[in-house]
C-alpha cells in the first residue's frame, strides 16, 4: 500500500464510491485499514460507468461537436469516456449524433444489435431526439423508434458541455441500475 | 454575353432549332427543345466563343399544376470566357429528356438525383436508379403533390442484397475450395 | 511451380465507418490490395431540407441551409441570402458586405481546420486533430460572441445581418488573426515535410485539370490540378473584387497538392480577414434600409404605429419575393456553393436547390481512386473534403 497522501485520498474516494449497503466500515473494521467492504453489484456498476467506450456513430452536424467534445479544450477523457471505437463489438455506448434518415435506420439498428450487452444509447441533438427542424418524409422522428434511448441531450447541435452532462447523467443512471 | 448573343452564336452550329430567351435577373437563360438538347450542349461545350466546359448543376422545378409541369435546369460554366448560362428544358410526367452524360460526365449523378426526386426520365442514361432515397421507396418526394410529412414507422430491417440461393451457392463454393486445399 | 490463382474480394465500407467522413458507403472490389472497382452509395443522410424549405417563410430557410453543408454553414447562408437578394434587387451597404466577407472567411478557416484534423488523423497523424480543433474553438468563440451560437450562428439574413456586431468583436478577431499564422507554420512543420505523410499522399488520387472540370469539381480539387477558377475572382460577390488576395494553385493534382492548396488558402483567408477587419467600422449599418425585408428599429416599434404594423407583418407573414429564379455562386470551403432559388411571388420559396460540391466529388471518387491501393481510399476521401450533409441534403 503506497503511503502518499494522493493515494490515500484516492483510496478514500474509492471507498466512498463503493460503500456497500451498510457502509465501508460496517463490519467494525478500523477505517485506517486498506480494506473495502462492498457488494459485487457496486463493483460492477463502478467498473461499467468508469470506462464507457462509445461507438463512433457520427451522422451529421452533431458529430462535429462530438469530435470537439473529445478533442482539446473539452477533453472527454476527464470523464473516462473518450475511447471511441470504430467497431460496435468493442463498445457499450452509442452516441447517436445527428439526424437519422429512413435509409440509415436499418444500418443503425444493425450496429446497435452488434454491440455486446450491457449497452446504452445517448440521443444527441434535437434531430436524433425528436426529428428536430426536419419534420419531413426523410427523417426518422426520433431514434427511440429504432433503438431504446437512455439519455436525450437537447440542442441543435448541443454544446460539448451538454454532451458531457449527458454522459455524466448516464454514469449516474448506470450507478443506479441493477447489475 | 446575353441570351441573344448565345442564340446568335448557336444558330449556325445547330441549325433549325428554336431557342427561347428566358427572363432572368442574374445571367442568360435559354429554353431548349428537348429533342435538340444534346446537339446544343455539344455546341456550347466546343464552340471557341462559348466553351462551357463545366456543368455545375442539374436540377428541376415542379410547376404543378401547370402543363408541362417540370422544368429541368442546367447551369453551365465557361471558365475561359467567364460566362454562366442556364438552360431550361420543359418536360411533363410522360415525356423524357435526353441525358447529357456523354457531354459532361458530371451529369450522371445529378440526373439520377432529378429522377429520384422528380421522376423525370433521362433518355439514354446508363444507370437511372434512385440516388438519395432507398431503392424500394415509392414516389418522388420533390413533386408538389407529394406530402412533406409522412407518418409511417421507420424500417429497421434491411434485407440482404443477395438472395438466399446466392448465399447458399457462395457458401458451397467456399466449402469446396477449402476441401480442395 | 503451381499457378497462382487469385480471386477478387468484395468489401463493404460504411455507411458506419470511422474514416468516411460521415455516412458514406463504398463497395470495393479488391484484387489483393489493388482496387478493381469502387461503387459509392449515398443518401444515408438525406434530410429533405429542400422540401422542408418550401414550407417555410423566406427568412426561416436560413437555419435550414446552414445545416446542409454543416462545416461551411455560413457559406451556405451567404449563398442563399445573395440569391434571394438578387431576386429582391437589394444592395447591401458596404459595412454589411465587409462583415459578410470576414465571417465567410473565418468560416472557411474553421472548415479547413476540421478537414486538416480529420484528414491527417486518418493518414496517421493523430495529434493534428487536437491542434486543429484547438484553433477552431477560437473561431467558435467568435461565432458565439457574434450570435450566441457556436456552430450555426444564422447571422447572415436576407437583407443584411441579424444584428450589429457586439462590443469586443474587433479585438477578438484581431487576437485570432495575430495568433493563427504561426499556427499554420506549426501545422505545416508537422506535415509538409513529413516522410510518412508525403508517401501516403504524393502521386495518390491524381486527377487532371480536364477531368476535374468534366466531373464538375470546381473548387480546391480543380485548383490542385492547375485550374485557377475561384468564384471570388471570376464572379466576385459581396465586394471580393476590392480585396487583394491570391488564388493558390498546384499542378500535380494529387492528394498532396490538395493539401498544399488548402493550407495556402488558410493563409489567403487570413490576408482577406485582415483587410476586412480594418475596413469595418465599429458602428454603422448592419442591414439594408429596405422596409419590405428589414424590420424597423425597436424604439420605433414601441412608439410609432406604422413601425409596429411593419414589424408585425415581417414577423408573422414574412415578406414576398418577386417571381423568378436566381443562382448566385459563392466560393465555399469545398468549391462552388450556390443556391438555385425559384420564387412564385409569395412569402415562401417555391423551390430551392443547393449545389453540392461533395456530391460531385463522391461521384468522381472511382476516377480519383482508379486502380489505387485500398489504403489510398481513405487518403483520397479525406483530400476531397466531402461533407455528407452537403452531399445528401
Amino acid at each position: 500500500m503506497p503511503q502518499t497522501d494522493a493515494h490515500l485520498s484516492a483510496f478514500a474516494s474509492l471507498r466512498r464510491d463503493l460503500a456497500g449497503a451498510e457502509g465501508a466500515g460496517g463490519h467494525g473494521l478500523d477505517p485506517e485499514l486498506p480494506l473495502i467492504t462492498t457488494t459485487v453489484e457496486k463493483i460492477v456498476q463502478w467498473a461499467r460507468r468508469s470506462a464507457i467506450w462509445p461507438v463512433q456513430f457520427g451522422l451529421a452536424c452533431c458529430a462535429i461537436e462530438m469530435m470537439a467534445t473529445v478533442a482539446s479544450r473539452y477533453d472527454l477523457a476527464r470523464f473516462g469516456a473518450e475511447v471511441f471505437r470504430g467497431s460496435p463489438r468493442q463498445s457499450d455506448l452509442m452516441i447517436v449524433a445527428g439526424r437519422l434518415s429512413r435509409k440509415m435506420a436499418p444500418a443503425m439498428r444493425r450496429v446497435y444489435d452488434q454491440m455486446p450487452e450491457p449497452k446504452w444509447v445517448i440521443s444527441m441533438g434535437a434531430c436524433a431526439s425528436i426529428g428536430g427542424v426536419f419534420d419531413n418524409y426523410a427523417i426518422v422522428q426520433g431514434v427511440d423508434q429504432v433503438v431504446p434511448v437512455d439519455v436525450y441531450v437537447p440542442g441543435c447541435p448541443p454544446r460539448p458541455e451538454s454532451l458531457i452532462y449527458g454522459i455524466v447523467q448516464l454514469q449516474q443512471k448506470i450507478a443506479r441500475s441493477r447489475a | 454575353m446575353d441570351a441573344h448573343g448565345i442564340i446568335t452564336a448557336l444558330a449556325p452550329i445547330v441549325p433549325g432549332t428554336v431557342y427561347e430567351a428566358g427572363a432572368s435577373v442574374d445571367f442568360a437563360t435559354l429554353y431548349v427543345p428537348a429533342n435538340r438538347l444534346v446537339e446544343t450542349c455539344l455546341a456550347l461545350r466546343d464552340t471557341p466563343s462559348l466553351r462551357f466546359t463545366a456543368l455545375v448543376e442539374v436540377t428541376a422545378a415542379d410547376y404543378f399544376p401547370r402543363d408541362p409541369r417540370f422544368e429541368v435546369v442546367y447551369h453551365l460554366l465557361s471558365i475561359p470566357n467567364r460566362l454562366r448560362l442556364r438552360l431550361k428544358v420543359r418536360a411533363n410526367e410522360t415525356g423524357s429528356v435526353p441525358t447529357v452524360q456523354d457531354v459532361w460526365p458530371s451529369a450522371g449523378w445529378l440526373e439520377r438525383e432529378v429522377w429520384d426526386m422528380f421522376g423525370i426520365v433521362f433518355e439514354g442514361h446508363p444507370d437511372l436508379r434512385r440516388l438519395l432515397m432507398p431503392e424500394d421507396w415509392e414516389g418522388h418526394p420533390q413533386r408538389k403533390d407529394y406530402p412533406v410529412q409522412i407518418r409511417k414507422p421507420a424500417q429497421t430491417y434491411e434485407p440482404l442484397e443477395i438472395s438466399e440461393e446466392e448465399f447458399k451457392a457462395n457458401l458451397q463454393r467456399d466449402r469446396t475450395r477449402r476441401m480442395a486445399h | 511451380m503451381a499457378e497462382l490463382r487469385t480471386e477478387t474480394m468484395t468489401v463493404n465500407m460504411g455507411p458506419q465507418h470511422p474514416s468516411t467522413h460521415g455516412v458514406l458507403r463504398l463497395v470495393l472490389e479488391l484484387d489483393g490490395e489493388v482496387i478493381r472497382s469502387l461503387r459509392p452509395t449515398i443518401g444515408y443522410l438525406h434530410t429533405g431540407i429542400e422540401k422542408t424549405a418550401e414550407q417555410k417563410k423566406w427568412q426561416q430557410v436560413v437555419p435550414l441551409v446552414e445545416r446542409m453543408d454543416y462545416l461551411g454553414a455560413q457559406s451556405n447562408s451567404l449563398a442563399y441570402a445573395l440569391s434571394v437578394e438578387k431576386l429582391l434587387g437589394l444592395e447591401m451597404p458596404q459595412r454589411v458586405r465587409d462583415i459578410r466577407v470576414l465571417i465567410a472567411e473565418l468560416q472557411r478557416i474553421a472548415s479547413h481546420l476540421i478537414w486538416l484534423g480529420t484528414h491527417a488523423l486518418e493518414i496517421g497523424a493523430v495529434s493534428m486533430l487536437f491542434y486543429a480543433i484547438r484553433e477552431r474553438e477560437l473561431i467558435m468563440n467568435i461565432n458565439e460572441l457574434v450570435a450566441g451560437f457556436r456552430f450555426f450562428p444564422s447571422y447572415f439574413r436576407i437583407g443584411g445581418l441579424r444584428e450589429d456586431l457586439p462590443r469586443g468583436f474587433h479585438e477578438a478577431v484581431n487576437a485570432f488573426l495575430d495568433r493563427f499564422p504561426a499556427k499554420i507554420d506549426e501545422f505545416e512543420g508537422l506535415l509538409s515535410k513529413n516522410d510518412i505523410f508525403m508517401r501516403r499522399t504524393q502521386g495518390v488520387g491524381v486527377v487532371s485539370a480536364d477531368a476535374a472540370l468534366a466531373w464538375g469539381l470546381v473548387g480546391p480539387i480543380a485548383r490542385a490540378s492547375g485550374v485557377d477558377y475561384d468564384v471570388r475572382k471570376y464572379f466576385p460577390y459581396s465586394g471580393y473584387e476590392t480585396y487583394d488576395f491570391e488564388v493558390p494553385t498546384e499542378r500535380e493534382g494529387d492528394v498532396y497538392a490538395r493539401y498544399r492548396v488548402r493550407m495556402r488558402e488558410l493563409r489567403e483567408s487570413v490576408t482577406i480577414c485582415r483587410q476586412a477587419i480594418t475596413r469595418i467600422p465599429s458602428t454603422g449599418a448592419w442591414a439594408c434600409d429596405d422596409p419590405r425585408v428589414v424590420p424597423p428599429p425597436k424604439d420605433k416599434v414601441y412608439t410609432e404605429m406604422e413601425a409596429l404594423i411593419q414589424h408585425f407583418l415581417i414577423y408573422s407573414q414574412g415578406f414576398t419575393v418577386p417571381a423568378g429564379d436566381a443562382y448566385v455562386p459563392v466560393e465555399g470551403p469545398r468549391g462552388e456553393h450556390g443556391v438555385y432559388v425559384v420564387s412564385d411571388g409569395t412569402n415562401r420559396p417555391w423551390r430551392i436547390k443547393m449545389r453540392a460540391p461533395s456530391l460531385l466529388a463522391i461521384q468522381a471518387l472511382p476516377t480519383l481512386v482508379d486502380a489505387g491501393l485500398i489504403a489510398d481510399v481513405v487518403a483520397v476521401i479525406g483530400s476531397t473534403d466531402v461533407v455528407m450533409g452537403d452531399c445528401d441534403r
